[in-house]
């Protein structure tokens, strides 16, 4: 199967002091994935589970600490900044908070036309057009009337919509949507994912979209990997995890939408407290605390990640037998 | 379309000037401070035509009390006063000019640098700029000013060194922040480079504080150039020069010849109001959000 990014054992340490004293936070631990040509993951957890990192970390805007990372067949994990700059054209971020992601001091005309310039041997006027066109492209009508405006002047889904445009304009082939709609209002948000979603199929672009609303996912995604706490807890075919969820983690995450769960007649399974201290995770199963299967197994030993069938892998002792 | 687009990168010049002369005239400070900065600019420029003696020659009788002829009285060895403190405007804002722009110039730099490549280089840079910063800045000028030998450029050079390390730490504090900002990671993932991330999305937003830092490092500057130029390390006699003339008129003041050194002496006070009057205005304009 054609892989357009794929992630090895990945696993990534950020060091913070704290009044000198070092503190590691490990923000994803040992995870591999891979995004499959044409295809939507979809790349689920609640906050801090580490989903924002990986995805930083598959378009190497991070370095991970440990572990190997690929684009197609080619190994980016050492890729110096110098050389990556090549492929950045391939691969593009469409960040959570379009309010800071252009510069303020550009005008959403200059935003576009600079990578443009950076990448392809274009002349001024040239570039100017083509950024026009991506404007008009994600529905900024008429695009002269947004060219010349800065990103304070236009509202949360204008700005997004020139966010996407901006990172569509070098025709990547690759695109990491880290949560792009959570920060907008309900009301545009199904708006800028059928965008998105278009221009995808558009562009036969492959996406990892990055969220915490697995309902979302089971409407658009292709797979599904469920993060906790910077593992990798299930993966596997967006029907199957939906049907069926194997993981206590998942069926909680379903359990979390009725309207969902209540037509699938799915079990509902409820956790205790809040998720853990990523700097300071719990032993065995990180879960355990949480789960009402746990074990006197899960509270010592982490479990492996159990391959339950074709292309389905759950990292859970429940399963460990079967 | 294109036209549009065109004229609205030609008139960012012409933009930025309507902006400065908007500020300068909205803040009666900042409209003071550069009123009186200009004077002493165009009496510099101008002092060929303002001067009425030479100011390096003896003109009459010494040590004449300030008249019609002599409006600041002659000095002890016959020099027109009034002509020496004309002509001595040039070597302080020359030497205060080109110590100011040295110093932003590279405290900019080094401070870019250092705040955006972090790691050990900042660590490096910053325990430098720490320790030259820790040096009581007079002191440190006249050792530099002494190491370098005397002369306008090398007093520029050692008032530039001391005010360095405070272009550096606002300038490298701001990149700090910025770095972190969601649209510089956005620049990176579209593969700009560094080198434009640093100079075109993160030097932008430090020109305010380099406003403030410059307004208040120049009436400073100002003092600290007075001050080496008392001790004689700027220009060398017979040039005038108001520092060194303020010293020679020392000398002078208990036997009554007081215009020596009064007029030097309000000329250098005056042009330190000047810049503070700026640089006061400056941070209000900036901090009371009247833009």
């Amino acid at each position: 199967m054609d892989v357009v990014s794929k992630l090895v054992d990945v696993t990534m340490d950020f060091e913070t002091r704290i009044f000198g004293r070092k503190r590691r936070v490990r923000a994803v631990d040992r995870v591999s994935l891979e995004v499959r040509r044409g295809e939507i993951y979809g790349l689920v957890g609640e906050s801090g589970s580490g989903k924002s990192t990986i995805g930083r970390i598959s378009i190497r805007l991070y370095k991970p600490t440990k572990g190997r990372v690929f684009y197609g067949k080619l190994d980016i994990t050492e890729l110096p900044e110098s050389k990556l700059r090549y492929l950045r054209r391939e691969m593009q971020l469409i960040p959570q908070d379009p309010y800071g992601a252009i510069n303020p001091i550009q005008t959403i005309g200059e935003a576009l036309v600079e990578p443009l310039l950076i990448h392809y041997k274009l002349s001024k006027d040239e570039a100017v057009e083509q950024a026009h066109r991506a404007l008009e492209e994600v529905g900024l009508h008429p695009s002269t009337e947004f060219f010349t405006r800065r990103p304070r002047e236009l509202s949360g889904g204008q700005l997004q919509r020139a966010v996407i445009a901006r990172a569509m304009i070098l025709k990547p082939k690759y695109i990491v949507a880290d949560e792009p709609t959570s920060n907008l209002d309900a009301s545009i948000r199904t708006s800028i994912i059928k965008l998105l979603l278009d221009l995808r199929e558009k562009y036969e672009q492959s996406l990892l979209f990055i969220t915490h609303d697995i309902a979302l996912l089971s409407l658009i995604a292709n797979r599904i990997g469920v993060l906790y706490l910077a593992q990798l807890f299930e993966e596997g075919p967006t029907e199957k995890i939906v049907k069926n969820p194997l993981h206590p983690y998942t069926k909680a995450l379903l359990s979390a939408i009725p309207l969902l769960s209540d037509e699938l007649g799915l079990e509902k399974v409820y956790l205790k407290g809040e998720i853990g201290d990523p700097s300071n995770p719990p032993r065995g199963c990180r879960l355990h605390p949480r789960c009402p299967y746990a074990m006197d197994k899960c509270k010592t030993e982490e479990p492996p990640l159990i391959m339950v069938n074709e292309g389905r892998s759950v990292k859970c002792w429940l399963y460990y037998n079967s | 379309m294109l036209e549009l687009f065109k004229s609205n990168v030609a008139g960012k010049a012409s933009r930025a000037l309507l902006n400065a002369s908007r500020i300068i005239l909205g803040n009666k400070y900042i409209l003071a401070g550069f009123i009186i900065v200009l004077v002493f600019v165009l009496m510099a420029i101008l002092a060929d035509f303002i001067a009425p003696y030479s100011p390096i020659e003896i003109v009459g009788p010494v040590l004449q009390p300030p008249s019609q002829k002599y409006l600041m009285g002659t000095d002890n060895l016959g020099r027109d006063v009034f002509s020496r403190t004309i002509y001595g405007s040039r070597v302080v804002l020359l030497t205060t000019a080109i110590a100011i722009a040295l110093s932003g110039a590279i405290g900019t730099l080094l401070g870019l640098i250092s705040g955006y490549i972090g790691g050990a280089l900042d660590r490096v840079f910053s325990f430098i700029m720490d320790s030259i910063y820790a040096f009581p800045s007079l002191i440190l000028a006249i050792a530099l000013s002494v190491a370098l030998g005397p002369s306008p450029i090398n007093a520029a050079i050692a008032i530039a060194v001391v005010y360095i390390p405070t272009y550096f730490r606002m300038v490298r504090g701001q990149v700090l922040s910025i770095k972190n900002e969601p649209y510089i990671e956005i620049a990176r993932a579209l593969g700009i480079p560094s080198t434009r991330i640093v100079t075109r999305h993160i030097l932008p937003h430090v020109g305010r504080t380099l406003m403030v830092v410059f307004s208040m490092n120049s009436a400073d500057a100002i003092l600290t150039e007075a001050a080496l130029s008392f001790i004689g390390l700027t220009v060398q006699p017979p040039q005038p020069d108001w520092g060194f003339d303020l010293y020679k008129g020392r000398g002078f003041i208990l036997t009554g010849y007081w215009w020596m050194m009064v007029f030097p002496g309000f000329c250098i006070t005056l042009l330190a109001v000047g810049f503070a009057l700026i640089s006061e205005g400056v941070s209000t304009v900036i901090s009371g959000g009247k833009r």
